[in-house]
């Protein structure tokens, strides 16, 4: 387990630290649970994934001879009698902000064992990502039926806009279901205490402890993460 | 949030994630200024790409705990990031070559 592993006495430093690490018999990675460096290598190739969505939008609107629709025009919401600009997509990356704030720490609490406010926070969290969801929601259903974006048309300009929004937003989208859902769950398991009395899971039939918590977070943070990529890119470019 | 309960050698102060949070506030505003304000041209991108780049490091070495890692992690995970980089520089690359045919011949004619 990770804990028998004082990671002070081993060598540190990018070349001998990597060579150490790398080369042992047992385990790759000192002192990092196993669930965690998975976490870590799938996130690593959800990476690619949404990099290459990114890569395509790039290759498309720098290809296309027809005028790129102004997200900044597309995505403008009327508050007050005036049309702001992005307004919800600003609302929506608050939002997601923080929800990323409160994963971290419930993260903290939960290294703590700190049941409660672990449960509390991770409970925010999840609330956060259920509100994104549903403005993401309100914001497909106002292009599709209210503005008649479609995979393969729209009014503003290029037809491929249409192809790529609801590839990015929906993948992404996904994401940030998936983890609502895992949240919730995870919310349970915390205040039924079953990671201080050693439950076993329901679909797994493992023990699992505190770390879980962090597992979680890495996840949620990496969807915001992805988020802060498709606002730079998609909606302020 | 007062709860600043025994520090174990893995937790940190609650401050630390409260600041990197409002830093992430702080620079998404400005990046959300940028389109409101409506900066075009070189000004516009590079002020879209450096807050990108701090709120992704910032999540990344914080809310993430790259920070704390042992470097051969934070290796193996950073490194492969580099092929992401050749693979825009050659999409580019190959962007502006079809473009460059496809208006090419829409106006020559094939």
């Amino acid at each position: 387990m990770a804990e028998q592993y004082d990671t002070s006495k081993l060598p540190s430093g990018i070349i001998r630290g990597l060579v150490h690490d790398l080369s042992s018999d047992q385990r790759a990675f000192k002192g990092v649970p196993w669930g965690k460096a998975m976490m870590w290598i799938f996130l690593l190739s959800d990476t690619f994934i949404f990099s290459i969505f990114l890569l395509s939008y790039m290759t498309i609107r720098g290809s296309t001879t027809e005028p790129w629709p102004n997200p900044s025009k597309v995505f403008a919401l009327e508050a007050f009698g005036t049309p702001v600009p992005l307004l919800l997509i600003a609302i929506m990356t608050f939002v997601l902000i923080t929800s990323s704030g409160t994963m971290a720490i419930a993260v903290k609490f939960g290294y703590e064992k700190n049941r409660k406010l672990c449960a509390l926070f991770l409970l925010l969290t999840a609330l956060g990502g259920l509100t994104f969801v549903g403005m993401q929601a309100f914001e497909w259903s106002k292009l599709i039926f209210h503005e008649g974006v479609r995979p393969w048309s729209n009014p503003f300009g290029a037809p491929q806009f249409g192809a790529i929004f609801f590839m990015i937003t929906g993948f992404h989208g996904t994401h940030v279901s998936i983890g609502v859902i895992f949240l919730f769950i995870m919310t349970y398991k915390t205040w039924k205490g079953h990671f201080d009395t050693g439950k076993r899971g329901y679909f797994t039939s493992m023990k699992s402890d505190y770390e879980a918590i962090e597992i979680m977070g890495l996840y949620w943070h990496f969807v915001d993460l992805v988020w802060v990529f498709i606002f730079a890119f998609f909606y302020l470019w | 949030m007062e709860q600043n309960k025994q520090q174990e050698i893995k937790t940190h102060k609650i401050g630390i994630y409260l600041w990197i949070w409002g830093l992430l506030f702080v620079f998404s505003g400005f990046s959300y200024m940028v389109d409101y304000l409506d900066f075009q041209g070189l000004l516009r991108w590079t002020l879209i790409i450096t807050f990108m780049l701090c709120k992704a490091g910032l999540i990344m070495a914080i809310f993430m705990h790259l920070f704390w890692e042992r470097p051969p992690l934070v290796n193996v995970l950073l490194w492969p990031m580099c092929a992401i980089f050749c693979f825009v520089g050659i999409m580019v690359a190959e962007a502006k070559y079809t473009a460059f045919t496809r208006l090419f011949y829409f106006i020559l004619g094939s």
